[in-house]
């Protein structure tokens, strides 16, 4: 079963480039492996060590940051290659929320397969978001973050929300319509 | 090479990553009765390329993969889209994809090109990328349509779906018409009742003439000419005839934009108005699901008889397909091109994004015919060009990027 998300708080981690592409969130030469788990270590690895494996001035890098659960990042984040470990690697180095003016959607869809909550928020509040020091709260069930004595909303699909919210299994979801399916695929023989 | 005992012993019980890889798959899909082109079949192959050339991929179908570049097969008519690992196992266990319905963009691609040999398929996706940008088709699906749609070769029109996914889109899609119809018959896996289906797609699949689309985009054909990329995303591209873009001029007020033009200037080692034709290359990559199709051999092959590759470039051309491979080879394309010193090679992925070793190493420049110009996609510290087969195959020649136009 999948992890929930109801609230995180943490101090936000600011990544403040437009259009990263999932090359840059995982590089290929991780791919060759046939688990889900242990990505963490390559998160932006190509940005985080150079080719010595030292590691080189990055956000990432940054201790100021570490116990950070939110990463806060520029439009289309996610673009490129459709690989879930992308999403894989961002919930295994730490981060459960993602915020961002925009996202790219095969990267948007993955988030949702493993309790990663994805936030669109407009830009200016996203700059705003990047500044700040302070603990950032997100409470999903009534779609609200707040931090620095301000507090907004946000939208989200609802039955997205419910499986990140009760961690539900999509398979078994759909798999509730069985009789449906089995009908459709008769009717398309 | 002389080896110890243990040596031995190790060499002959290890697995590396990619044979485990490769025997998970294999194991899986015998389990599962699922069928696998495998590294033995004749149909061996990028998955994008065999599943038009078997007949796999038909009008009106949905056809997902766990790849983004599987909007290639909008091509057909087909709503084809790339999934993550999770969703693909949803597939495979439930039949259905949960998706919210994505909008529609039209592209209008009008007019006629003024020189079919230069100017290219890749060149119109590239022309539009470069103006709707990486995420203008997020949420959408694309309809590429117009004369000069009309007028590509079903080929062609996989390479102008392909990069659909580079302008952010769910997919791409053209109508099926005769040339998609011609070109599906008789091949390996179409239904029995081909014909049957064909007079049901010519009556259903195509827009209606009173149709909305949400969202519109237009260019002229006869506009384009060849592109080169210059930065670190598919939409950092320009006219062959121009120069590397100031940064500031590029990004139009867009601050994050002038930071990422910067940023790409810096990865990419150029200079502010140096010509693109200024820029000499270290390698040439000729293949992909975008760009490895017979016609597009046969477009690379068409200016290098009695030419060799420039000494300073090592240049690869490697076939979308076994099947794509044994027909440049009854051709005598893979003579052409090694009589040339290009190096003919096996079918597959290859140097598109550098999973096996075909890497470029640190520094080294490369025209490339795949799709992403992304830091360190063809290896870590590699410079990436995005161009036509056509384009590329000069730039080898001529040690740096030329206008093919003048060749052609």
């Amino acid at each position: 079963m999948m992890e929930k998300i109801s609230k995180v708080s943490s101090i936000v981690t600011p990544l403040d480039r437009p259009n990263i592409d999932t090359d840059q969130i995982v590089p290929k030469q991780f791919l060759k492996l046939v688990q889900r788990t242990g990505f963490g270590a390559f998160l932006f690895h190509d940005w985080r060590f150079d080719q010595n494996n030292q590691k080189k001035e990055f956000v990432l890098n940054d201790p100021k940051y570490s116990g950070s659960h939110i990463l806060v990042s520029g439009d289309n984040f996610g673009c490129g290659s459709s690989r879930e470990h992308a999403a894989w690697a961002i919930k295994d180095f730490g981060f459960d929320v993602v915020i961002a003016p925009s996202f790219a959607d095969i990267f948007y869809n993955n988030c949702f397969k493993n309790g990663i909550l994805p936030i669109s928020l407009p830009k200016d509040i996203v700059s705003d978001l990047m500044k700040t020091v302070s603990t950032v709260s997100v409470d999903l069930a009534s779609q609200t973050i707040s931090y620095d004595s301000k507090s907004m909303k946000f939208d989200i699909d609802e039955s997205r929300k419910k499986t990140l919210l009760e961690g539900l299994d999509d398979i078994a979801i759909t798999l509730q319509h069985e009789a449906t399916i089995t009908a459709f695929e008769k009717s398309h023989a | 090479m002389a080896k110890t005992l243990f040596e031995k012993i190790w060499d002959a019980h290890k697995v590396d990553e990619i044979d485990g890889q490769i025997k998970t798959l294999e194991k899986n899909c015998q389990d599962f009765g699922i069928p696998l082109f495998g590294l033995d079949s004749p149909y061996q192959g990028i998955v994008h390329v065999i599943g038009p050339e078997l007949g796999i991929t038909l009008p009106g179908t949905t056809i997902v993969c766990g790849d983004s570049h599987t909007s290639t097969h909008g091509a057909f008519g087909a709503f084809a889209l790339g999934i993550g690992t999770s969703d693909v196992e949803h597939v495979l266990a439930t039949q259905c994809l949960v998706l919210d319905k994505p909008k529609t963009y039209e592209i209008r691609v009008d007019g006629k090109r003024k020189n079919n040999h230069a100017i290219t398929a890749k060149d119109i996706i590239l022309s539009i990328i470069k103006k709707i940008g990486t995420a203008g088709g997020t949420g959408t699906v694309l309809e590429y349509r117009g004369q000069a749609i009309s007028d590509l070769s079903l080929d062609e029109r996989m390479t102008i779906c392909n990069m659909s996914i580079e302008g952010g889109a769910r997919a791409g899609l053209i109508a099926p018409d005769q040339k998609t119809f011609d070109y599906l018959k008789g091949r390996k896996y179409v239904p029995k009742n081909y014909d049957d289906l064909v007079t049901q797609w010519k009556d259903t699949l195509k827009t209606d003439d009173n149709a909305k689309f949400d969202k519109s985009f237009a260019i002229d054909a006869s506009q384009i000419i060849p592109q080169v990329s210059w930065g670190t995303n598919p939409a950092m591209t320009a006219d062959v005839t121009e120069s590397v873009p100031d940064p500031a001029e590029f990004a139009k007020g867009d601050s994050s934009q002038e930071i990422a033009a910067k940023n790409a200037l810096d990865y990419m080692d150029l200079q502010s108005g140096t010509p693109l034709t200024d820029i000499k290359i270290d390698r040439v990559f000729i293949g992909s699901c975008t760009n490895a199709r017979l016609q597009d051999l046969v477009e690379a092959a068409s200016i290098i008889r009695g030419r060799k590759a420039s000494p300073n470039v090592k240049v690869m051309v490697v076939p979308g397909s076994q099947q794509v491979k044994a027909q440049a080879e009854q051709m005598g394309l893979d003579k052409i091109f090694k009589d040339a010193n290009f190096e003919w090679r096996e079918s597959g992925c290859s140097m598109c994004l550098g999973m096996n070793p075909d890497i470029l190493s640190r520094g080294e420049r490369c025209a490339s015919t795949s799709n992403r110009n992304f830091e360190g996609r063809q290896g870590a510290g590699g410079r990436t060009h995005l161009v036509s087969p056509i384009m590329a195959s000069a730039a080898a020649i001529a040690g740096h990027f030329v206008d093919v136009r003048e060749w052609v």
